[in-house]
């Protein structure tokens, strides 16, 4: 499980419990500023967070593309225009110019938590 | 001022002709005036035999041959030419036009040749040339039909015509005799050893061949015809089919006084002019240097040069290959080069193999040594190798001849591609070597088949090299991958059969067990799709949810602004008033944008993830259900309103919309399939741009399949003809099996039946005649899905679990997206476009 170390300034923000997302998918959190943040679970129940908003489209939609790999590397597919975001770094890997927002994620007692600002 | 070119005759080389001047006359140089003698436009005549198929004129017509909208065109039909007058250059019709010409083009084909027997102009007796020569002889067939005993016919004439004339009355269900004078069918293509092979083949599918005799005459017998035979047999028949050989039309050129062939036809040179410098002759009535050809390649060479030479250019006949390739009633006949030896000192390597019923023969030159040279050859039971054998012609054979002529797998079996010589012309439709595609694959980086054909158009008329294009990327080194994706080594087909076989119910079990990694956008969705349409329970079930492509997550379509649209079923395009004003009621309750699709339904757009539930629950309550609008699956069969209220329409092809939508609706496939049924030939419902398209006839339905619209058309072609509805369906229930178990992911019918190694005749020996023995498996397949039906938003609506992931927020449920905001069109709301956040760079 991956465990993000404690950051100063930050606010862990409850998302959900650990079955709410099934694993290979993701969903959608709504921070308090508006902020929305897309949650994934791999295969191998590691979270990531990254932010809802595909860069391509507008839509804030990532929550809603496969979760898959590529190479190994744990990645996101646009629900739009399909592009695949890396989900450690949030760089699109078909244009790496274009990189999304990434959110410390936590886990604890079987809680999911996003690291707000 | 442009000059007039008058054409006489509208067959398939003046066609061409026309279409050649117009692309290359840029600057409007001339204007064309075509006389054809036949009522319609040029058509397809070489591919008259499959008129019999559907009876369907339409579905031989040339594309453009009507020329609509070509203001330098104008073409008048049913008005021979009868007489032209050099001298005040212009020719007069039959109707008494006067059309006056700077240039004339004679391009009026040839003649069916009938032997002068007595009785041969009895009623009874037919050509085999035209379009009205089919409907004659379809009705004298019927009118036999009604007789007394079984209708019964002869052909006069063995050749590559007379066996199509007796493939076209074994399609309208008669056993005919073939009378040919020569000792063998096919004399011009064939030796005596393919001959006879082709004869017992022939045989063996219900014709009888009688071989070097003549026929004496055709008497008239109680309401019947008495062929007799040179040999004593007397036929008893209804009618006689003369396919005895053609003669060039050279009569207007007799009658104007033109030099002739020494064997008929209008002597031209290799630019294709007559004696008159005014005047050419192209196509099958031309005498090219005083040698006539019946077939239309050399015609079409004719009709290119006739044009560039009218457009000041110079042009000459490039020679004519005059190799044939044909299957006749399902056995491959084919020659090439010099078939019969006829070169000096030429040696001949036969093998036959009787059990299998093939027949192969190359002819070679006599230099002693390995390197003899590939003069010719026959083929016939099995013509795979013609494309290789007829592109070595001429050059020396890369093995030892006999070792070429063994099945392939045999030792030292044949010869494989990389022994061709560079200069071998894999492609013959479009003149392309294999040197220009060794270069565009090592050069120019093609390295698929689709590369290939887009890159050097080899494989894209009748597509017969495709297979060797195949070999060919192979022996260049270049792997061609037919893996999924980077987890699945296999491709989508071998992958069904996986999961088929193996009865894997999960993804995760089957990656663990036949892939690598954990999937990707590529092969998660379709191993949803090969699960779904193996029928095992909800596509959202469990971990399959993750699975799938957000359309067929959330069961609706996504629009660009992260909303959805919502498509019910309107089975068949037939809709209630009640109905209509629920659909009407929920767009406005839930502020939903309403368009007719395509499909004869309702799209309703704009709804967010967490109304979607709430709208199909007031959509079911009303009858309603899931339109699989969103799904790799079957959309809709169209109609158009048949024979219940159309006064031209011959069968209820609303009721059968109906019952065919209902059958297969929520079958998934490896892409969206969409049918529609026409209740008569008129076509309304534009069935032939289906996957499947039925159309009505008189005695019940016809069949096209593997048709698309949208970017790349795709007329469906004829699968079966006047079938009764269970056959019918029978037949579609196995099309459309055979087709999900066999496609790539997201290859469409058509491109499937491209690929397809055979083409539509395999296709029908798998579905039709169950050459494959699978049928019975593909039928049973179908009923199961049909018996294990269920509304998809049914089941959302039933499952609490399912209910709770319709939310846009995880930690806020029942919050719609904020972002999401619409704007009032035409007094409906439409999205507001979203900025494009800043891309935030690294
Ligand atoms: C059943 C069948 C199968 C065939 N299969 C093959 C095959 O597999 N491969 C192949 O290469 N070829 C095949 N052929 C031959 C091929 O159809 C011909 O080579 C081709 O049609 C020749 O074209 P054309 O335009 O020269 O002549 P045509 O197609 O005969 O057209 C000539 C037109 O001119 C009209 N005409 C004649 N005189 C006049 C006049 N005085 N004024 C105005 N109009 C006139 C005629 O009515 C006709 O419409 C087949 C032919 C038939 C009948």
């Amino acid at each position: 499980m991956t465990a993000v170390p404690e950051l100063a300034g930050l606010t862990w923000v409850r998302v959900c419990e650990v079955d709410a997302v099934l694993r290979g998918g993701g969903v959608a959190a709504l921070l308090a500023d508006g902020t929305q943040v897309a949650v994934f679970r791999t295969q191998h129940d590691e979270f990531f967070a990254l932010s809802n908003r595909d860069p391509f489209s507008g839509a804030a939609v990532l929550s809603r593309g496969i979760v898959g790999d590529v190479g190994g590397v744990p990645v996101v597919a646009s629900p739009v225009y399909k592009q695949q975001f890396d989900l450690t770094s949030g760089v699109c890997v078909e244009d790496g110019g274009v990189r999304v927002r990434t959110f410390p994620v936590r886990v604890a007692d079987g809680v999911v938590h996003v690291g707000s600002p | 001022m442009s000059r007039t070119v008058v054409v006489a005759g509208h067959g398939m080389v003046a066609h061409r002709l026309v279409e050649a001047i117009r692309s290359e006359d840029t600057d409007g140089q001339w204007r064309i005036v075509v006389l054809g003698e036949e009522r319609r436009p040029a058509y397809d005549r070489v591919a008259l035999t499959s008129y019999v198929d559907g009876w369907d004129a339409g579905a031989l017509a040339l594309p453009g041959a009507d020329y609509a909208g070509a203001d330098a065109v104008e073409l008048r039909l049913g008005d021979p030419v009868v007489e032209v007058d050099r001298a005040a250059k212009r020719v007069v019709t039959a109707f008494g036009h006067v059309q006056p010409y700077d240039a004339l083009v004679l391009a009026t084909g040839s003649r069916p040749f009938v032997p002068p027997v007595p009785g041969h102009d009895l009623p009874g007796c037919f050509v085999y040339r035209t379009i009205e020569d089919l409907d004659a002889i379809r009705a004298a067939v019927e009118r036999a039909r009604a007789g007394r005993g079984r209708p019964a016919a002869a052909v006069v004439g063995g050749g590559l015509l007379g066996l199509e004339a007796a493939k076209a009355l074994r399609d309208m269900g008669l056993s005919p005799h073939v009378v040919e004078m020569a000792p063998r069918l096919m004399p011009l293509q064939v030796d005596q050893g393919g001959g006879a092979l082709l004869r017992r083949l022939i045989t063996d599918l219900g014709l009888t061949v009688h071989t070097g005799t003549s026929t004496e005459a055709i008497e008239a017998d109680r309401g019947r015809l008495c062929a007799r035979l040179g040999n004593g047999t007397e036929l008893d028949v209804d009618l006689v089919v003369f396919s005895a050989g053609v003669r060039p039309r050279d009569d207007l050129a007799r009658q104007c006084g033109l030099d002739l062939g020494e064997r008929g036809g209008v002597l031209v040179d290799a630019a294709c002019r007559t004696s008159d410098p005014d005047i050419y002759a192209i196509g099958e009535c031309a005498a090219l240097e005083g040698r006539v050809y019946g077939l239309v390649a050399p015609g079409y060479s004719m009709a290119e040069v006739a044009a560039a030479v009218l457009l000041g250019r110079d042009a000459a006949f490039p020679g004519a290959d005059t190799s044939t390739k044909l299957k006749l009633m399902g056995v491959d006949v084919a020659s090439f080069g010099d078939a019969h030896a006829t070169t000096e000192g030429a040696l001949e390597v036969a093998f036959h193999d009787a059990v299998n019923g093939t027949y192969k023969k190359l002819v070679v030159s006599e230099n002693a040594g390995a390197s003899r040279t590939l003069l010719g050859g026959v083929l016939v039971g099995d013509a795979s190798d013609y494309n290789l054998l007829r592109s070595l012609v001429g050059s020396p054979l890369p093995a030892d001849a006999a070792a070429m002529l063994a099945p392939a797998g045999a030792d030292g079996g044949a010869v494989g591609v990389d022994a061709l010589p560079e200069q071998a012309q894999i492609c013959s439709c479009n003149a392309v070597t294999k040197g220009a595609i060794v270069k565009a694959v090592t050069e120019d980086g093609c390295d698929s088949v689709p590369k290939i054909k887009a890159c050097t158009r080899a494989g894209t008329s009748c597509g017969s090299c495709v297979p060797m294009l195949g070999k060919l990327l192979t022996a260049c080194g270049v792997e061609q991958s037919t893996a999924l994706c980077e987890h699945f080594a296999v491709s989508r087909a071998e992958l069904f059969e996986i999961v088929r076989a193996t009865r894997i119910t999960t993804f995760s079990e089957l990656i663990a067990k036949h892939g690598k990694g954990s999937g990707c956008a590529i092969c998660k969705p379709a191993v949803a799709s090969i699960l779904a349409s193996l029928g095992t329970g909800h596509v959202l079930d469990g971990e399959r949810a993750t699975l799938q492509d957000t359309n067929d997550r959330f069961l609706a379509n996504l629009q660009r602004n992260g909303t959805y649209s919502v498509v019910p079923r309107i089975p068949g395009g037939e809709i209630t008033p009640d109905k209509l004003i629920v659909l009407g009621e929920v767009a406005k309750e839930f502020g939903l944008y309403t368009k007719i699709t395509g499909g004869q339904r309702i799209d309703l757009f704009g709804a967010t993830v967490e109304a979607l539930p709430r709208i199909w629950r007031r959509l079911v309550d009303a009858g309603f259900e899931s339109g699989h609008a969103y799904g790799k699956a079957l959309r809709t069969v169209k109609s158009c309103v048949g024979s219940t209220w159309c006064r031209y329409g011959v069968q209820d092809s609303v009721g059968l919309a109906i019952a065919l939508e209902l059958r297969y609706r929520g079958l998934r496939s490896p892409h969206k399939l969409k049918s529609a049924v026409s209740g008569c030939a008129r076509e309304c419902a534009e069935a032939r741009g289906k996957d499947f398209g039925i159309i009505a006839t008189e005695q019940g339905w016809n069949l096209y399949v593997c048709g698309n619209g949208g970017a790349t058309p795709r007329h469906a072609d004829l699968l079966v003809s006047d079938v009764d509805t269970d056959t019918l369906v029978r037949i579609i229930d196995r099309f459309l099996m055979f087709y999900i178990r066999t496609a790539d992911r997201l290859q469409r019918t058509a491109s499937w039946l491209e690929d397809l190694e055979g083409g539509l005749d395999h296709l029908r020996e798998v579905v039709v005649d169950d050459k494959l023995g699978i049928c019975a498996e593909l039928e049973a397949a179908m009923a199961e899905h049909v018996a294990n039906y269920a509304d998809e938003w049914k089941g959302v609506l039933d499952d609490p679990e399912k209910l709770a992931r319709f939310t846009s927020f995880v930690n806020a449920p029942g919050v719609p997206d904020p972002t999401v905001e619409f704007r009032t069109e035409r007094e409906q709301p439409v999205p507001v476009l979203l900025g494009v956040p800043e891309v935030v760079s690294r």
